[in-house]
């Protein structure tokens, strides 16, 4: 009996613990998905503006923000109705963009005009453009809010933004057509993939000196098929994840000796993936099968795959 | 005034001294008979090249300016009657060491043949001609333009995964339509197609322009078409002679394919996946229409000199040109592939579009075609199967 309702209690903390919502931004249905993290399953499909790339969420985790490029805008949705709200203004053709610690700044990729714009969201307006390299798209902030970093696809240059002047601090040349910049946890590292290269850079936060570059190889895929693009950098600093793209798989790295661990085999061209809040659980975004693969990291092996809509895109878990 | 005219000395200066530093890339075209479009719906591009050049400076520019790298665009037209040697040393003497042509076979050779084109390096944007890649291959040349032969394999790959296997191949009267029909037949032979059946294109230019015009296209055509039963009807016709007239004209209702209806291309007007959506917007915003095959050549010739350049950190050109043939290079080119020179015969390697009229339909190499090294070297001539000796 005693036995009986530990295991309860055991099944009702771990369903507490998986009581994750996931987000997906399908690039061309205009949707967001919905899946239920507890049972894997997708619950809703949310209809917004055209083109739906990058997603985030609010600073109270009760919004979620959509860059939709082909609207010129960024789609809000109220988490608990599902319903949209006023967009908010984002520059000509949003991409990506991060939330800043001070939660009410949003920092801006303009893939088309080479901006970073800084929008106020309670005010509703851009309050600055920051002028990057050719095709912006990577963004990520500082968890101490000091510094925003950028990546230009075209140019091949990651941008780091004073956040506080908002001017252009410096520019480093990386990897062939970067996609993803994101800052570790103690803000002292950034992380930059490059899609073409296949590649991920590693550079010390303050002197932007490199510190390492990680390689990828998957024994029977081509070279050019081995594209880094997604990063997400575990909250203990031990992890650190990497999406390659056309080479259907995410390898998990050992982001202090920044040795490539192991690969899982995920959906077709995966491209943008999401941590659960706990870091148990890796979701990927894979746009060649339309679906979500959910990775059990701590049995490491993939163990869901869930069908949304047509090629997904990004991702965001809300706890 | 004294002090004025040193100040105006000095800014007269700053730039003659900036340009000490520029990195000069020169583009020769060559005066061409216009042409007169076969469809009302073209019209006829008279900078066609040279705006991919431009964007592509634009392009170079835009990293250059973080780096400190200058990139400077030199023009230059051949006449009718112009010697491409005479042009290749004068850019020579200007100091110039880097060439991109616009230019045919014959010309390309003149010009790089040169002595004084032994210390450039030239890069091909317009001929397609295998034998520049083979016997007639020079190790100062590369070509951003795909061969035939890269051309007919990507669409004989194409064909062969619809499982369109007999082919009708019609072709037109210019050496460079028989070319691309032996790339067809090698490439038909390479995947395992069977060409039934073959004509020559023999009628004149130009007809369907008459006001009655599609009535004699109407009944020309049928006969020409009456040939054993096959899968698709393949067209070599580059200088788009008749192309255009043949779909929903033929004796069966075959789709048609090569130069025209599905066509195999570098890049297409059409293209918008990989970021292309970017370029072409870029292009359109500099040239005021779409972005086509020759322009993007140009394009991808000085983009490449640029990213050696940015990445080598130099503004030597021996070490820009090392960088360029080294182990090393990739070229972002907008079609989800990193693009590289082949050792072997100074080719790019690149996926090749297969474009509809109105919208991207594949990219060939298919999935499915394996090579031991880059899946691209299945398009085109391999390394033991080159003629090339540098």
């Amino acid at each position: 009996m005693q036995v009986l309702i530990l295991a309860a209690l055991f099944a009702f903390a771990s369903h507490a613990a998986l009581a994750e919502t996931v987000y997906v931004s399908n690039e061309q249905d205009n949707t967001v998905s919905v899946i239920d993290g507890a049972t894997s399953k997708l619950i809703d499909t949310i209809p917004v503006g055209r083109r739906p790339r990058g997603i985030g969420l609010s600073a109270d985790k009760q919004k979620l923000y959509v860059a939709v490029g082909d609207d010129n805008r960024i789609d809000v949705v109220d988490l608990k109705t599902r319903k949209m709200e006023d967009p908010l203004p984002s520059g000509e053709d949003p991409e990506l963009f991060v939330l800043h610690p001070d939660g009410r700044r949003l920092f801006v990729a303009n893939e088309n005009d080479n901006l970073v714009s800084v929008l106020d969201i309670p005010e509703r307006r851009i309050v600055t453009e920051v002028e990057v390299g050719v095709e912006p798209e990577g963004m990520g902030v500082s968890p101490d809010g000091r510094f925003v970093v950028n990546t230009s696809e075209t140019t091949s240059m990651l941008h780091v933004i004073d956040a506080e002047t908002l001017e252009l601090v410096d520019n480093v040349l990386v990897g062939t057509r970067p996609r993803v910049a994101q800052v570790s946890a103690d803000s002292k590292q950034i992380w930059v993939s490059s899609e073409l290269r296949g590649t991920v850079e590693v550079f010390d936060a303050e002197t932007r000196e490199p510190l390492a570059t990680i390689a990828f190889e998957v024994p029977g895929v081509p070279r050019e098929l081995i594209q880094a693009v997604g990063i997400q950098l575990a909250a203990d600093g031990a992890r650190a994840y990497v999406a390659l793209g056309p080479a259907n798989r995410v390898a998990e790295v050992d982001a202090k000796t920044y040795k490539v661990l192991r690969t899982y085999l995920v959906g077709q061209r995966v491209w943008h993936i999401a941590l659960s809040p706990d870091g148990k659980r890796l979701y990927t975004a894979n746009g060649n099968s339309s679906d979500v693969s959910v990775i059990d990291l701590q049995n490491r092996e993939v163990v869901k795959t869930i069908g949304v809509g047509r090629s997904p895109w990004g991702l965001v878990v809300a706890p | 005034m004294r002090a004025l005219l040193v100040l105006l000395s000095l800014l007269l200066a700053v730039p003659a001294l900036a340009d000490d530093t520029a990195i000069r890339v020169a583009i020769i075209t060559q005066e061409r008979d216009p042409i007169l479009p076969v469809s009302p719906l073209d019209r006829e591009i008279p900078d066609e090249g040279l705006s991919g050049a431009r964007l592509g400076v634009a392009d170079n520019a835009t990293t250059g300016k973080f780096t400190k790298q200058r990139f400077v665009l030199v023009e230059r037209t051949i006449s009718k009657d112009g010697n491409p040697a005479d042009m290749v040393r004068a850019l020579a003497a200007e100091g110039i060491r880097f060439v991109v042509t616009d230019l045919d076979a014959p010309a390309l050779l003149a010009a790089g043949s040169d002595k004084k084109a032994h210390e450039m390096l030239i890069i091909n944007a317009r001929a397609p001609d295998d034998e520049l890649r083979n016997e007639s291959c020079r190790a100062n040349v590369l070509h951003t333009v795909p061969s035939r032969a890269m051309l007919a394999d990507a669409l004989a790959q194409y064909l062969m995964a619809k499982r369109w296997r007999r082919w009708f191949l019609v072709t037109g009267s210019r050496p460079g339509d028989k070319l691309l029909a032996e790339a067809y037949r090698r490439a038909a032979k390479r995947f395992g197609a069977q060409i039934v059946a073959e004509k020559d294109w023999t009628f004149k230019p130009g007809h369907a322009r008459t006001d009655t015009g599609h009535v004699t296209l109407q009944s020309e055509i049928p006969v020409l078409t009456q040939v054993a039963d096959h899968d698709v009807l393949v067209i070599a016709d580059e200088a788009n002679e008749f192309g255009d007239y043949l779909p929903g004209r033929t004796a069966l209702p075959r789709p048609v394919a090569g130069t025209h209806g599905l066509i195999t291309a570098a890049w297409s007007a059409v293209s918008e996946q990989w970021g292309a959506t970017q370029l072409q917007a870029r292009f359109d915003k500099l040239a005021g229409r779409r972005m086509g095959a020759v322009d993007y050549a140009a394009w991808a010739a000085v983009r490449a000199i640029g990213e050696a350049a940015i990445r080598s950190r130099s503004s030597d050109p021996s070490a820009i040109m090392a960088y360029l043939r080294g182990p090393d290079f990739i070229l972002s080119g907008f079609k989800g592939q990193g693009q590289s020179f082949r050792p072997w015969d100074g080719q790019m390697r690149q996926p090749i579009l297969i474009a509809g009229p109105r919208l991207l339909v594949s990219v060939s190499p298919q999935a499915g075609y394996l090579h031991r090294g880059s899946e691209l070297d299945t398009l085109g001539t391999d390394r033991e199967e080159s003629r090339c000796r540098f």
